[in-house]
């Protein structure tokens, strides 16, 4: 075997890795988000019809015709689900409007004059008929806009979404709030707690490691019912700074962002401490000492020695809680107020809640983007450390 | 005498570590620009007493003065001392002109000047060409050089090294053993040396201090630790010793007469403290056994040629007396006498020192 | 990472069907899911091991979350690992327009009219009916509160009150406290208008409200005493009453009922055993002893009757609680679930 080969081997699994849990997944998710086609799959024929309609005036009787043709086709039920789906996501109605168009068309017999509007009124709305003219195309970009809040109008102009209903930017952008404002609590938290692990030995060490890795092998329900113990009004914190006379109203300490932070923080924090207990640990033991024989007074040491020492771990550990923060939602849902929603939770309502997968890959991709940049990022930290042993 | 100058003081210190004491309530001086060698075996309490003069390990009584000043309390930041670390502790994310700036920058010397000292110091051992390397990218020796100019570049009034040679080669170490020297002389540093190999101590330093078990055996120089080993630990730790048991008969003055217990008694010169009837062992270095063919000779011993082994540049022989085993050094030229012939082994009572059995 | 956690669980789906299709001779269980906690756990002991020691082979149980992605993606996979699933009315009525369910042999159920007409549909036949509605706890309400406008009452009875995150149910509520009849509320939500007023209502107590995600939270909050009022369903309440001494009390009028129902997944491979299962589920002896655990309406009219008297009152189907309580508009919602969830937490986040 050619050592070439031999090489090439060796790196597959990484490739088949890499393939398998970034490209595919970015490649489903644009794929999913951009393909449209499911409503012409449905109604061939109305889609023939649409397209010499303008969308100006009320649709021709042609139109209608051909809709009410296609309805009494014998569509397969997903297939007609699909069209269904994409739909009422455009123009919400559509949900009930077509199922009940196609049982009353169906009850009709071959009649071809059949009265749409006198079935059901919202047959009369020019946006049903525009929604309809919209979906057609084999590819969409309703999905990517709407992530981002925005529209084709009736024009096909790209336009902001009514405020009313604008929320993915602001929900995305305090995603992305959330993840720093824990990733900053992590690294404030976490150096020194690493710092005080690596600093003492035996039991001692054991103790603060398992200390920190703790939430990690308890469920998110046990957890949460430890949050609720210290944090509610009534909580353990609470209760204790009264006794001590120290507030006089309960500090609001959950149901708000203070709640998020506060337990995503608690949860991520090994995935901060570890990483940098690995690089202090790596520290040879007399550094520290040479740096204070030379003359280092101790936070001189901490500025020019320790830390920039600790910093690839310090770095990695930044990055993994970043990423990993910014996939949470079921914490933050438990521990949050109304304005602590982040992305994923969105991303879920589409994915599990309504079967849109349209709208949940277009978010996800926005959310796998960046991430997966991070991702290449520490990939490239952790494989080039600053210092070399 | 440079104890007159006593520049570094050590005053019954000592350290206990729980219940064990690992070093035992010392007293000695360092004269200002002396290389004096911490030498003793493994676990006898050398890097301790190092740590607390460099404050890393606090006394558990005692005290410390430098330059007149009680040190104890001071944290090794505030003690200007120069420490070069066994394995070298250079650090690892900084260029080798940025380490060896280190001291300068703690010290919030400007940067112009910085460098400038940063070169002399990097000239002091050779390794300017090297200024913007990383220390991983050096080998062992340089890393070394590297660590030695470190400790040097803010010119510190004491300069203390653990067992810093002791990851080098034999070659390498004693090319590094004489650049150390040379510097030392031109700096007219004052450094602390501690190793546990008796050949460095001895070639390097002007006063070495044998540690044994947190006590100060001897401390002396080179050829008076050797020549004149004052305890049986000294003697047989220094260098390579015959001992005879044996008990003092008779003093005359420095001098005394010991019988020995495998029969016979010399005479030694330099018989230290000991009085009449206490028992000691009488101390010959095997160069000083001269095998003579008869009785006549001063301190002449019977003994049996056991065997003789060829060292190159000289010949050891194995020699039985009574009970007793000793070891004679001849020179190469000398006819060495057949295996198993008898003679006697002779020395001058200036070549031997009476130690405590 | 949820998004990422479905990829990659279709990537692991994609990898099980290669897999699946290597070993489709070996069968699977008959596999059951429901709702977890410990309504799965009675249905444990009156459906489950019954069934399994009737027919002689094992039942599993899996509990969910619901969701009709959920379902879609497991039909949509092929042969889908579970068999008969208890889903709410909305995804009764998705999934059974989409083609996700068998069509039910009401043949085996003993007809359409043993069961009340709510629980009928060609796709699902009715497990249980439950409300979502007001509850307090009668420790430490003094007064005790009556009706959503109660609710939306600061000043009466000041302190934080919990809603189900979402605009389902809270958009209701809000309509009743603003005057609307129970029965006129799904016609308001449909007029121009109706939306803009529920949530210009919502407005008012925004900053007391504290929005719960799943079941067992508003009763954290009721006992910590973190909220004065929630709204809930009613089986958690009269369980916790039940296991925990507690004295939490609900408001019927205003309540919100809805039934779920057992459907058999498309292309089950134990479908006659699934349809076998929920035929035995929905026998009026079996479900009729479901209250004794918790307190969950009935279906099956017989059961219903069949269930004694000190514990049919505390049901959403007992005469004085329906009195007052509408159904979930099961249409409206799925029509506007995913703009009024947009406008919702545009609202929420302000
Ligand atoms: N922190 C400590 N706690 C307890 N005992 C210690 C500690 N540091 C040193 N010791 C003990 O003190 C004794 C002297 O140690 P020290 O390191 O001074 O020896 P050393 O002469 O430098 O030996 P070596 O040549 O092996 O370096 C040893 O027995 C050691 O085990
Ligand atoms: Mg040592």
């Amino acid at each position: 075997m050619s050592a070439r080969l031999k090489a090439l081997l060796l790196v597959l699994p990484l490739i088949v890795f890499l393939g398998l849990f970034f490209l595919w997944p970015l490649w489903m998710m644009i794929a999913t988000a951009v393909q449209g086609g499911t409503v012409r799959l449905a109604f061939p024929q109305t889609a023939t019809a649409i397209a010499s309609w303008d969308g100006a005036g009320p649709p021709p009787a042609s139109l209608q015709a051909a809709l009410v043709r296609d309805l009494r086709t014998d569509t397969p039920q997903e297939r007609f689900g699909d069209a269904v789906r994409t739909l009422n996501s455009q123009q919400a109605g559509f949900r009930t409007l077509l199922p009940r168009t196609a049982r009353a068309v169906r009850e009709a017999g071959e009649a071809d004059a059949f009265d749409l509007v006198a079935l059901d009124p919202r047959w009369s709305e020019q946006g049903y008929w525009l929604a309809l003219k919209r979906s057609m195309p084999a590819y969409t970009d309703a999905n990517l806009l709407a992530a981002v809040d925005l529209k084709r109008n009736d024009e096909a102009r790209i336009e902001p979404v009514e405020p009313d209903f604008a929320v993915n930017r602001a929900i995305m952008l305090r995603t992305f709030v959330i993840a720093g404002q824990v990733t900053l609590l992590c690294g404030a938290i976490g150096l020194p707690f690493a710092m005080l692990a690596a600093s003492v030995t035996g039991w001692k060490r054991n103790a603060l490691l398992i200390a920190v890795l703790l939430p990690l092998w308890t469920s998110l329900l046990v957890r949460t019912a430890a949050w609720l113990i210290l944090l509610q009004d009534t909580g353990l914190i609470n209760q204790t700074l009264r006794a001590l006379g120290l507030i006089e109203t309960p500090l609001s300490l959950i149901y708000n962002r203070t709640g998020v932070l506060i337990a995503m923080t608690h949860v991520l924090l090994p995935l901060m401490v570890l990483p940098i207990y690995a690089s202090l640990i790596a520290i040879p033991r007399n550094l520290m000492p040479a740096a204070a024989a030379l003359g280092a007074a101790p936070l001189q040491a901490f500025r020019y020695v320790l830390l920039p020492l600790a910093m690839p771990g310090l770095l990695s550990g930044s990055l993994l809680v970043f990423m990993v923060a910014l996939g949470y939602y079921i914490t933050p849902a438990l521990t949050g107020g109304a304005g602590d929603q982040m992305i994923s939770s969105v991303i879920a309502f589409y994915a599990t809640g309504t079967a849109n997968w349209g709208m949940a890959g277009a978010l996800g991709l926005f959310l796998l983007v960046p991430t997966t940049v991070l991702y290449i990022l520490y990939g490239r930290l952790s494989r080039t450390p600053l210092v070399q042993t | 005498m440079r104890d007159l100058d006593p520049f570094i003081h050590f005053e019954a210190i000592s350290k206990v570590f729980g219940t064990v004491t690992v070093v035992d309530a010392l007293d000695f001086h360092v004269a200002r620009g002396e290389f004096v060698s911490l030498l003793g075996p493994s676990g006898s309490g050398k890097t301790t007493l190092l740590m607390m003069l460099a404050g890393f390990e606090a006394p558990s009584g005692g005290r410390i003065h430098v330059d007149g000043r009680r040190v104890e309390h001071l944290p090794p930041y505030k003690r200007e001392m120069g420490v070069v670390f066994q394995n070298y502790a250079l650090f690892p994310h900084m260029t080798i002109a940025e380490n060896v700036g280190f001291p300068l920058k703690m010290r919030g010397v400007a940067r112009a000047e910085r460098e400038a000292k940063v070169k002399r110091a990097l000239d002091l051992v050779r390794l300017r060409h090297l200024a913007d390397r990383r220390p991983s990218q050096l080998s062992g020796g340089q890393q070394q050089r590297i660590a030695l100019s470190r400790a040097l570049v803010y010119e510190p009034k004491v300069v203390l090294m653990d067992e810093p040679l002791s990851a080098l080669d034999k070659q390498l170490r004693e090319h590094m053993q004489l650049e150390i020297r040379a510097l030392h002389r031109e700096l007219g540093l004052t450094v602390i040396f501690v190793t546990h190999d008796q050949g460095e101590a001895l070639t390097m330093s002007d006063r070495v201090a044998v540690l044994n078990r947190g006590k100060i055996e001897q401390f002396d120089t080179p050829s008076g630790l050797y020549d004149r080993p004052r305890t049986r630990f000294v003697a047989e730790f220094i260098g390579e010793t015959n001992l005879l048991a044996g008990r003092v008969a008779q003093r005359q003055g420095e001098a005394a007469t010991v019988v020995l217990a495998s029969g016979g008694s010399v005479t030694c010169d330099r018989a230290g403290p000991f009085e009449t009837d206490s028992e000691v062992m009488v101390s010959v270095r095997p160069e000083m056994l001269h095998l003579v063919p008869d009785a006549a000779a001063p301190n002449a011993l019977p003994v049996t040629v056991e065997d003789h082994v060829y060292h190159g540049d000289h010949i050891r022989l194995h020699l039985a007396f009574g009970e007793s085993r000793l070891v004679a050094r001849a020179g190469r030229r000398d006819a060495a006498p057949p295996i198993g012939s008898t003679a006697f082994a002779s020395f001058a009572p200036g070549d031997c020192a009476l130690v405590a059995p | 990472m949820t998004f990422l956690k479905s990829i990659l669980g279709s990537t692991a789906l994609a990898a099980g069907l290669v897999i699946a299709g290597l070993g489709a001779a070996t069968a699977r269980d008959l596999t059951v899911v429901s709702w977890g906690g410990n309504y799965q756990d009675a249905q444990r002991k009156i459906y489950f091991k019954p069934f399994a020691e009737k027919t002689g082979k094992p039942v599993l149980d899996e509990s969910w979350d619901g969701g009709v992605g959920v379902v879609q993606a497991k039909v949509k996979a092929g042969t889908p690992n579970w068999d008969a699933v208890q889903v709410e009315a909305d995804e009764l009525a998705i999934g059974c327009a989409d083609g996700l369910y068998e069509k039910l042999d009401w043949g085996k159920l003993g007809g359409k009219d043993k069961f009340l007409p709510s629980a009928v549909s060609d796709c699902g036949v009715g497990a249980i009916v439950w409300s979502t509605l007001l509850s307090y706890d009668s420790e430490k309400l003094k007064t005790a509160p009556t009706s959503w406008k109660d609710f939306w009452d600061t000043k009466t009875f000041p302190g934080k009150r919990a809603l189900r995150r979402g605009p389902k149910y809270a958009l209701e509520f809000a309509l009743m406290a603003d005057g609307v009849a129970p029965k006129d509320v799904y016609k308001t939500l449909r007029e121009k208008g109706g939306v803009d007023r529920a949530f210009k209502k919502l407005d008012e107590i925004k900053p007391d409200i504290v929005w719960w995600e799943s079941g067992a939270q508003p009763l954290q909050l009721l006992k910590s005493g973190q909220v004065v009022m929630t709204s809930a369903y009613n089986g958690r309440i009269s369980g916790i009453n039940k296991t925990e001494g507690t004295k939490f009390k609900t408001v019927w009028p205003g309540s919100i009922y809805a039934v779920d129902s057992w459907v058999i997944l498309k292309g089950s491979p134990n479908k006659d055993q699934a349809m076998d299962f929920i035929a035995f589920a929905s026998l009026p002896e079996n479900q009729s002893k479901l209250p004794q655990d918790i307190a969950y309406g009935l279906p099956s009219k017989a059961a219903a009757a069949a269930v004694p008297a000190d514990l049919a009152v505390d049901l959403p189907t007992a005469p004085q609680n329906l009195e007052n309580a509408i159904a979930i508009d099961v249409d409206y919602w799925n029509d506007n679930i995913e703009d009024l969830t947009k406008r919702f937490n545009a609202w929420v986040g302000k």
